[in-house]
């Protein structure tokens, strides 16, 4: 079937199985291989994506379900100048990555958690994020990534 | 005045330098295995074993051909011809040791849920994982062995070639068993504890993938995974596969975390290049999560046996240890070695004079074991910090006092450990006075006495953790004398291109660690340029062809020393080329940022960057130099590196529902000088959460039949954001006196330390109830069920 979607500000159409995943789809047919996967239960975030502005975990929609919408995932956040987005600086600045897997899906998530609560306390922070898993860095930094932000972005 | 004059004039080694790696990471420009394209590839998918113990009576396929899109089906016999030598592991820790040779895909028989049956090949993903489901495959079952005690008894002998469950048994005991039984025959006071280091799974955020593309007409083939040892894996894949090892390039793009996890030789790589060859296209493979809990290696898995005998002045004599290691189904690459690593460190940080080991290691029918972060010296770190909370208990002693009296002392470094090894600097009382003071442990003291008094149902827990770790793994010497098949060396090459920028090769593989970041920091440093100027290649055979990988916090402490000397080496040359073009004495040659002076006159002087220059176009170099400017070192540590530390967990738990809270998590963790405080923080930061977890919250729970009962992210509780604190960090650095950095190594600091200082403080909490020990993960269930039983 034929699925037609905006990503990144580009119109994308293409033909895939009705089965085929979101994710799938962003990674295979648009070749937009940033955005990862990291579990097959929906639990780990890593394919977290914005369609229409809100943040969803793109391994739990079917293409098929995204057909007209517009979607961002972390190809389209930094300028076509190459400037960072605000959440991409402050987890460079504070060291909110390490291996770099779960940060696409971590970096849309906090984007959304701050359109959502501006000026998050640091609980409000973890339990936003609560749908992200991480190995690598404890959260310390992530966490102080997203109040800097906060900071920044307000 | 330029920029890059301006940024070399401040030391860059000790500067919280912000990561290059990351601007590709954060804009999904970096490349995982999974993400390099292959036009025309191949899909592996692995039918796996439902059963733990189970003969192969039939396979049928025919189904699974039958699926548009699938090419072939193999079982185990289909592919032996493929196989030039089993499964490889590289560490036969006794000349007696079990190892039944086990391949790629089962032939005959399965020994563990996961365990390889079918091999798919198909033109696209979806048709290879449909064929899984159209395999008809009709086993014998047999029973399943998962207790080790039973696997021990070999009631079930899970392989016939072995005759015996007991893979082997691996003895130390420095001043003779007899010494230290008579010693814990007339000793004051003793302690005999019983520790389970339950197998925990250890998912880095990236499953495994695997591309295995061959130039058919060529003979080469590039092997793409997602692996911490590419280096290991080329010799170890060439052994086995039978492609001729100049023939064969790994490549470890992006790697998503490894934890240990991913330094092995995975069935799934080798099957990627056979089949590769094969088909005489590329193949490749994608391990999925649930998956990826049978498949790839577990940690830990361990029954420990640990007792102490004290003076009448509770002064700690010998340690006394049994452990009974869980190897799993069939040994991979490491795995009779992990308990190995720990067994030196069953002393911790304490001046002990006698002791006694004994590992005994046994197959089980559940997927392998191999290393998980500190692998085995977690869990010794675990079995000697609760035994020493037990014995302090015990005497009526506080844990921290009683720490202080055991401790090594800071005027005894260097210090010859009993069993031979010499710890090179250490000051533990002082990081333990550091630790406390940053907790307030009196203030806690006084508050957890004030709660008892009151009654209070929130119970206040207090846990101290002190640890040694022994990293910089290692001396080739002590490597042999413990049957690891390789060396500990690591590589490094330096190369001063003709416009003064530099390309760094390196024989570590970062997964996550920022080597980029800092090996530019301490060349940067050495040669006086900018970081900027300088690139550092890794993680392919083909652009750094030698090296022995990234694990057991040796990076640093063996491969930027390699750096290091790597940078001298070229200063040495530069320094002949400028002598020679300045027409003076080398003798009379400084070099300071980057600029060779005359001393005394400094108007004689010669940057690097003309020397570079000079070099490459060898139009008047001294007689008989070659004409570069590079050098190459592989460096042999002379002695292990030993970090240290102290963390201090604080909990509250809830009497009610048996919920711990960490309301407080202190650590000050001395790896010795720091290139990048940011990075050191950060793996610090990453390994107590890990160690947290094992306290708290991860176990891979097998059921009698051997199925895996945790094996999604659904039932296996890798903490989120919300379920860990925030953490504080002191700071103490005692450099070692080894290299000539000063470092010691960092990457599972975190981990070691915490497991212990969070069930110490669990144990602390509930001790009004007669509680002395709780098994991991202290779930609320768990906690519960302890206050439920003491108060019956």
């Amino acid at each position: 079937m034929q699925v037609s979607v905006t990503v990144n500000g580009k119109a994308q159409s293409h033909d895939v199985e009705p089965r085929t995943l979101l994710v799938h789809f962003l990674r295979e047919s648009c070749a937009l291989t940033g955005t990862n996967v990291g579990c097959d239960t929906s639990s780990c975030g890593a394919c977290t994506i914005h369609i229409d502005g809100e943040s969803v975990k793109s391994c739990t929609v079917l293409a098929a379900q995204a057909d007209g919408a517009s979607i961002t995932t972390i190809e389209g956040l930094a300028a076509a100048d190459g400037t960072l987005h605000p959440m991409q600086q402050a987890f460079h600045e504070n060291h909110g990555l390490q291996c770099g897997y779960c940060t696409p899906g971590m970096v849309m998530a906090s984007i959304s958690l701050l359109d959502e609560n501006p000026h998050p306390t640091e609980q409000e922070v973890r339990i936003g994020l609560e749908g992200n898993l991480c190995r690598c860095t404890g959260y310390h930094n992530i966490v102080k990534s997203v109040l800097a932000a906060a900071g920044q972005m307000s | 005045m330029t920029m890059t004059e301006d940024v070399v004039a401040t030391p860059f080694i000790g500067s919280r330098r912000l990561r290059r790696e990351d601007p590709a990471l954060l804009t999904g420009e970096a490349k995982y295995t999974d993400d390099i394209p292959a036009v025309g590839a191949l899909h592996l998918a692995v039918l796996r074993s439902p059963h733990a113990h189970a003969r192969i009576v039939s396979i049928d396929v025919s189904g699974a051909l039958a699926i548009p899109g699938v090419v072939a089906a193999y079982t185990g016999e289909d592919l032996a011809s493929q196989w030039a030598a089993p499964m490889p592991c590289a560490w036969p820790v006794t000349a007696e040791m079990k190892n039944p040779a086990h391949y790629p895909i089962a032939m005959g028989k399965v020994a563990y849920v996961g365990d390889g049956v079918v091999a798919i090949v198909a033109t696209n993903h979806t048709a290879s994982r449909d064929a899984l489901d159209a395999i008809v495959v009709e086993y014998d079952v047999l029973p399943a062995v998962i207790d080790l005690e039973d696997a021990l008894s070999d009631r079930v002998v899970i392989h016939e070639s072995a005759g015996t469950n007991r893979s082997y048994i691996w003895e130390l005991h420095p001043q003779g068993k007899e010494t230290v039984d008579a010693i814990f025959a007339s000793a004051a006071h003793t302690v005999s504890e019983r520790y389970i280091q339950q197998r925990l799974i250890p998912a880095a955020m990236e499953p495994r993938a695997v591309l295995a593309m061959p130039q058919p007409f060529g003979g080469d083939f590039t092997l793409y995974t997602s692996t911490q040892v590419p280096h290991i894996l080329k010799i170890m894949a060439a052994i086995t596969v039978g492609i001729p090892e100049h023939l064969l390039r790994v490549v470890a793009p992006s790697v998503g975390g490894g934890f240990g996890s991913k330094l092995n030789v995975y069935a799934e790589e080798l099957l990627c290049l056979v089949l590769a060859r094969k088909h005489r296209c590329a193949v490749r493979w994608v391990e999925e999560r649930t998956e990826a809990a049978t498949s790839t290696i577990q940690g830990r898995g361990q029954i420990q046996n640990i007792e102490l005998a004290a003076d009448a002045n509770g002064k700690v004599q010998a340690v006394r240890v049994h452990i009974l290691g869980d190897m799993g189904a069939y040994l991979q690459l490491v795995t009779p070695g992990v308990p190995l690593l720990g067994a030196f460190l069953y002393a911790g940080v304490y001046d002990v004079p006698n002791m006694s080991f004994v590992c005994e290691s046994v197959f089980t029918t559940m997927t392998p074991t191999d290393a998980y972060r500190g692998a085995g010296r977690p869990e010794a770190t675990y079995a000697i910090e609760r035994a020493m909370d037990s014995l302090a208990a015990k005497l009526g002693e506080d844990p921290a006092e009683f720490r202080k009296k055991n401790m090594i002392q800071k005027d005894q470094f260097p210090y010859t450990a009993m069993t031979g090894l010499q710890y090179d600097s250490g000051d533990h009382v002082g990081v333990l006075e550091k630790a406390q003071e940053l907790v307030d442990y009196t203030g806690l003291r006084a508050e957890q006495a004030a709660r008892r008094a009151s009654g209070s149902k929130k119970h206040l827990g207090i846990g101290v953790s002190s640890y040694f770790e022994m990293c910089g793994l290692a001396p080739s010497r002590v490597l042999a004398s413990l049957n690891y098949s390789a060396g500990g060396w690591e590589a490094a090459t330096v190369r001063v291109l003709p416009t003064n920028k530099i390309q760094v090769v390196t024989g570590a593989t970062p997964h996550g660690q920022g080597h980029e970041t800092s090996w530019s920091m301490i060349v940067a440093d050495k040669l006086g340029v900018s970081p900027d100027d300088i690139d550092v290649l890794h993680s392919d055979t083909a652009l750094s062809p030698l090296g022995l990988d990234t694990y057991g916090s040796r990076s640093l402490a063996v491969g930027g020393i390699a750096i290091v000397m790597a940078c001298d080496k070229v200063i040495d040359k530069a320094r002949k080329i400028a002598a020679h073009q300045l027409e003076c004495s080398e003798d009379d040659l400084e070099f300071v940022n980057g600029t060779f002076s005359v001393r005394g006159s400094s108007d004689k002087s010669m940057p690097l960057a003309g020397i570079a220059f000079e070099a490459f176009t060898a139009h008047n170099l001294p007689d008989g130099m070659e004409p570069n400017l590079e050098a190459h070192t592989t460096y042999d540590p002379p002695n292990f590196s030993w970090p240290f530390g102290t963390h201090i967990c604080v909990v509250e738990i809830d009497e009610e529902t048996g919920f711990t809270e960490v309301i407080k998590y202190v650590a000050i963790d001395d790896c010795g000088n720091q290139i990048n405080p940011l990075i050191v923080e950060g793996q610090i930061h990453g390994g107590i959460v890990q160690g947290l977890a094992q306290a708290l919250f991860e176990e891979a729970t097998y059921d009698a039949e051997g199925n895996l009962k945790s094996g999604s992210f659904a039932d296996y509780l890798v903490p989120s954001a919300a379920d860990v604190p925030s953490l504080t960090l002191g700071h103490s650095v005692t450099p070692s006196p080894t290299n000539p950095l000063g470092v010691k190594g960092v990457g599972e600091a975190g981990t070691i330390g915490a497991a212990p200082a969070v069930i110490n403080a669990i144990v602390d909490a509930l001790s009004p109830f007669g509680i002395t020990d709780i098994t991991m993960p202290a779930t609320p269930n768990r906690v519960w069920s302890a206050i439920q039983n003491a108060h019956s």
